[in-house]
């Protein structure tokens, strides 16, 4: 019996578990895929937004402010890829200076520091590679971070302060029992509990609907993006944003942690809440629209797309509370946009809310915070040279693109949450990541994996379950079609 | 081990080989670095044959080529390090300091008077050229699948479609035939096949494999692996033209849609790249921009016949040698190669004709599939040559051969050009 | 007429055979065109680049191919035989190491030393 059952483990689900890690408390997470953060978390914008954009009396404008402090630790303590950069929304018309002035107005409403309006000749001072028609911009600090690495490390770390993660634990049916406790059916099994976080993204009404609720309906929107190469990376060192125009939000151009140069994201409703398919047509669209802010990409560097779903609602808004229809049941649900900022903040409310339901909260006496993991990109000549003598292992790159290494990836299979497979690596170490997308590495990857994980060649998949790579050894049970 | 070598040459693929061989025999002490466990690089998965027709006048398959080369290597007194990556090259004037590591060595520091950058290249991936749809498994590069099948023996997938007619995904063709699965199609969004005419005959032609010409595709399907691809027909812009789709039920597509030399550490040593061919800028004895760093094969620009590449690379090592020895010294009096109507890049795209001995071999791609036509190489209104050929395509690279004196003679830039006749 | 294509070398020449003519050959650029032409219009043949099961290396496969062309219609069955071999390393670059494939008389041998 857990005290605590959280269903999704994406950033919002990370963050409520380690959260509750600190609390003498029975928690267990349930995850449908076989890894952490494979939802919205891991296909987003990767930005912590100032907090200028919401409205101030939604939950999600002092939730934004909050969360994006409390990120900034968490990130240097649990060795999350995070930087510090300006944002700036930039007007190209009267229109647009008259928009990013209500901006601004409401960042001072919602308690954000350190925003500036910028004339046009300081925008293009700071971000030389912005349109020359820019009249203007709203300057504030922002950041950028590793969005399923955020995730993982609060995973991590909560499974490290005791909290029971169940891969491949598709919620099917929630009953609630006559000592009113849930027995919640998954496809890995069977588990009761005291209390439900609700966090499952996309899937959020879904799993409401199941003890009875309503009250908010999914209205999931979804959002492609081009990823270019480092080489492009340092085209601009802000994060871009647009004003609202007649097609929609505005597209960003942003830096990444990881050195490269995102574009995107357009935005369309789907009903498929899994929706992660990129088309020709609309992705297309985004190279005019980003080149609108800074007109210099180059998009002939263009390395990957992808597509994110958002979870949205029809409620311009936040959904954090007890449910209304069902006692002990609290959802966290229409986490869109500035959902990643707002992650931490939202956890700790989380957790007011249990104590509120009657849940027992003693902190314990101590909990970890903290985690350590080594990027070998990221050391100097003179740590790589010390690195290498403790693990001769981070001596051998596996990832050229990226310069990962083998200890890295040995490590990352031996780290508290497993990885099972290649893109699971690669979102961990960043092997595949790169230029050549694992046409190199993959193979290597796929070897270390098995070798590691004590199992064939061909048990090892992509992604999810079911994403084999391998059919068989050749040579052995051919048969020629005629 | 020692740290310091006359000449430092980075890959210990055909290229890498090549000019190590040729800087040793020129008198240079010569270091290979090789990030993987054997030499030979690519060239071990290219298990099938047409190598060496030009080199050796007989008909080798990959791995028998690179076999000659490392056995004429390891009769050298050249070292080589094998499963180690060089991180960068820092260029301290006369001397340059190649940062590489392995697990064996750690991180090692190796001087070096010269440099050959041997890195070859990589493929073009799915990303690069943003093929639309789910992102299931089953959609790798030809080159990925080479080496599942060929040297880990593994089989990516039963039935194949393969998007893309450049030699790597023909020979794939018939190696995943031979090993069993069935292959659909072959898809091309140009009129006309990238890769060599005999390949085709033999990979695809042999096994009644279709070849669609002016098709590309236009949608992957699949949650977790792949279940279909829709293909289309595009126009002469190369769009898709709506409603000619069609669907190819399948479990693996495989791209073999170019190849891009690797130029990270190039790029890293400050080196001047040209857009064309995505390599450095090389002179007429493949010297890049950067004095004492020269760069030869895959990774100067891609080329289709192992051949070329060995006696690309023994220019190379042959003038990395020559200059750690100090037994030329470089004018600065150069013509630019200039491209013209019908020509894609040339390498080199600059000549120091006072470096010239007797004659200098250009070569370059023209940008369309040509019936009869001639090459023009005009200096002004001098014509320096004038060359037939009875067909052109840009999957094949043309070589012509420039005697010295008339460029000598020369006091202007020189543009290469091709017509149809 | 028989229209080809040589894949004797990269050039790829246009040939074609007239059978009505003792099978004349036309449009090759040099003299291993018209026999190519001639074998492939009375006796097509293919040499076969594969790989073998080899135990003791580290790698479970070796690279082999047939040490001459072997008609072309025998390429799948020569296939079978060879899936259902295996080698023991060391071997060298040349080993015969599948010999008289499907009857021809033609070997498979190494083309690598593992």
């Amino acid at each position: 019996m857990y005290d605590v059952l959280i269903i999704g483990c994406g950033i919002v689900g990370a963050a409520t578990a380690f959260e509750l890690s600190k609390y003498d408390l029975k928690v267990g997470v349930l995850e449908r895929y076989n890894d952490v953060a494979n939802g919205a978390t891991k296909a987003n914008s990767a930005i912590l937004h100032a907090g200028f954009d919401p409205k101030p009396t939604t939950k999600m404008a002092p939730l934004n402010v909050k969360g994006v402090k409390l990120a900034k630790q968490i990130c240097k303590d649990m060795s999350v890829e995070y930087r510090e950069l300006p944002s700036l929304v930039l007007a190209f018309n009267e229109r647009d200076l008259k928009h990013i002035n209500v901006l601004y107005k409401r960042g001072l409403d919602n308690g954000v520091e350190g925003m500036k309006i910028l004339t046009k000749e300081e925008t293009l001072t700071l971000e030389p590679e912005v349109a020359p028609n820019v009249l203007g911009a709203l300057y504030a600090p922002a950041a950028i971070v590793n969005p399923w690495g955020y995730a993982l490390a609060l995973a991590e770390v909560a499974v490290v302060n005791g909290v029971k993660l169940h891969l491949s634990c598709e919620v099917k049916a929630i009953e609630k029992c006559e000592d009113s406790t849930f027995e919640v059916t998954t496809t890995g099994g069977t588990f009761r509990s005291k209390y439900i976080v609700n966090a499952a993204g996309a899937f959020s009404e879904n799993i409401h609907e199941m003890v009875g609720g309503t009250g908010f309906i999914q209205d999931n929107v979804c959002g492609q993006y081009y990823v270019l190469d480092k080489s492009e990376g340092k085209r601009v060192n802000s994060v871009i944003f647009q004003c609202p125009d007649e097609r929609g939000k505005g597209v960003l151009v942003s830096p990444t942690v990881h050195g490269n140069l995102i574009v995107g994201p357009d935005a369309y409703r789907v009903n498929d809440g899994d929706a992660v398919a990129t088309d020709k047509d609309t992705i297309h669209l985004l190279k005019a629209r980003g080149m609108k802010s800074v007109p210099g990409i180059n998009f002939r560097e263009v390395i990957h797309e992808y597509a994110g779903v958002r979870p949205n609602t029809q409620i311009d808004d936040f959904i954090i509370e007890e449910s209304p229809y069902c006692k002990n049941f609290v959802n966290l649900a229409g986490i869109k946009s500035p959902g990643l900022s707002a992650a931490p903040a939202i956890a700790i409310e989380a957790a007011e809310i249990l104590a509120s339901c009657g849940l027992a909260m003693n902190k314990k006496d101590s909990y970890e915070t903290k985690r350590e993991c080594i990027a070998f990109r990221h050391l100097s000549d003179e740590e790589k040279i010390e690195v290498i003598k403790k693990n001769p292992l981070y001596g051998h790159i596996i990832c050229r693109c990226e310069t990962v290494t083998e200890g890295e990836i040995v490590d990352a299979i031996h780290r508290p949450i497993v990885p099972r497979s290649i893109d699971a690596i690669k979102r961990r170490c960043n092997a595949g990541m790169g230029r050549c997308q694992g046409g190199f590495c993959s193979p290597k990857v796929h070897e270390i994996l098995a070798r590691e994980l004590g199992c064939s060649m061909d048990d090892i998949i992509m992604d999810e379950d079911g994403s084999y790579i391998l059919i068989g050894r050749t040579k052995e049970g051919i048969h020629y079609e005629k | 081990m020692k740290n310091n070598y006359d000449v430092v040459i980075i890959g210990g693929g055909p290229a890498g080989l090549a000019a190590a061989i040729s800087a040793y025999e020129t008198g240079a002490s010569v270091l290979v670095v090789e990030r993987d466990r054997e030499v030979g690089g690519i060239l071990n998965q290219c298990i099938h044959n047409g190598f060496g027709l030009h080199y050796f006048k007989e008909e080798l398959t990959g791995p028998e080529y690179a076999g000659k080369f490392a056995d004429k290597l390891s009769q050298t007194e050249a070292d080589v390090l094998i499963d180690t990556m060089v991180l960068k090259i820092e260029n301290a004037g006369d001397i340059k300091k190649v940062h590489c590591i392995s697990t064996e060595n750690g991180y090692q520091i190796i001087d070096a008077k010269s440099v050959v950058l041997c890195m070859g290249c990589r493929e073009r991936t799915r990303g690069a050229i943003a093929i639309p749809g789910d992102r299931p498994a089953g959609v790798l590069t030809a080159g990925t699948a080479q080496r599942y099948v060929n040297i880990e023996g593994w089989m990516p997938g039963k039935r194949i479609v393969i998007l893309g007619s450049g030699d790597i995904g023909l020979i794939m063709a018939r190696r995943m035939t031979l090993e069993g699965a069935k292959v659909l199609a072959c898809i091309e969004l140009c009129p006309y096949s990238n890769g060599l005419t005999r390949n085709i005959v033999q990979c695809l032609d042999d096994f009644d494999i279709p070849l669609y010409l002016s098709h590309t595709i236009t949608d992957i399907v699949g949650r977790q692996r792949v279940e279909k691809v829709v293909v289309s027909k595009v126009d002469e812009n190369r769009m898709p033209i709506p409603g000619s789709e069609f669907e190819i039920e399948c479990d693996t597509l495989l791209l073999s849609v170019g190849l891009i030399p690797e130029n990270e550490l190039t790029k890293g040593a400050g080196i001047e790249l040209d857009r064309r061919t995505n390599g450095a800028f090389v002179y007429e004895n493949m010297q890049t921009s950067v004095d004492g760093i020269f760069a030869s094969g895959n990774v100067v620009h891609v080329h289709d016949l192992v051949d070329f590449v060995t006696a690309e690379s023994t220019k190379a090592g042959k003038a990395a040698a020559e200059y750690a020895l100090g037994k030329r010294v470089d004018s600065n009096d150069c013509i630019t190669v200039n491209n013209g109507p019908g020509v894609n890049y040339t390498v080199p795209q600059r000549i120091r004709t006072s470096n010239l001995d007797k004659v200098v071999e250009v070569f370059f791609r023209t940008n369309a599939v040509r019936g009869a036509s001639v090459i023009k190489v005009l200096s002004g209104d001098t014509v320096v040559g004038e060359y037939k050929r009875e067909r052109m395509a840009p999957g094949e690279m043309e070589k012509i051969v420039l005697p010295a004196a008339k460029l000598k003679a020369l006091s202007a830039d020189i543009t290469v050009s091709v017509e149809s006749l | 007429m028989i229209n080809l294509v040589c894949i004797i070398c990269p050039r790829g020449c246009r040939l074609t055979v007239d059978e009505k003519h003792g099978n004349a050959v036309s449009g090759n650029l040099c003299p291993r065109g018209a026999a190519y032409a001639l074998s492939e219009v009375t006796d097509s043949r293919r040499t076969i680049t594969s790989t073998i099961k080899i135990e003791g290396s580290y790698c479970q496969r070796c690279p082999v191919k047939s040490e001459r062309p072997i008609p072309k219609g025998l390429m799948f069955e020569a296939m079978k035989e060879l899936n259902a071999a295996s080698i023991k390393a060391p071997v060298k670059v040349g080993d015969v190491v599948l010999e008289n494939v499907c009857g021809t008389g033609i070997n498979f041998i190494s083309t690598k030393t593992m």
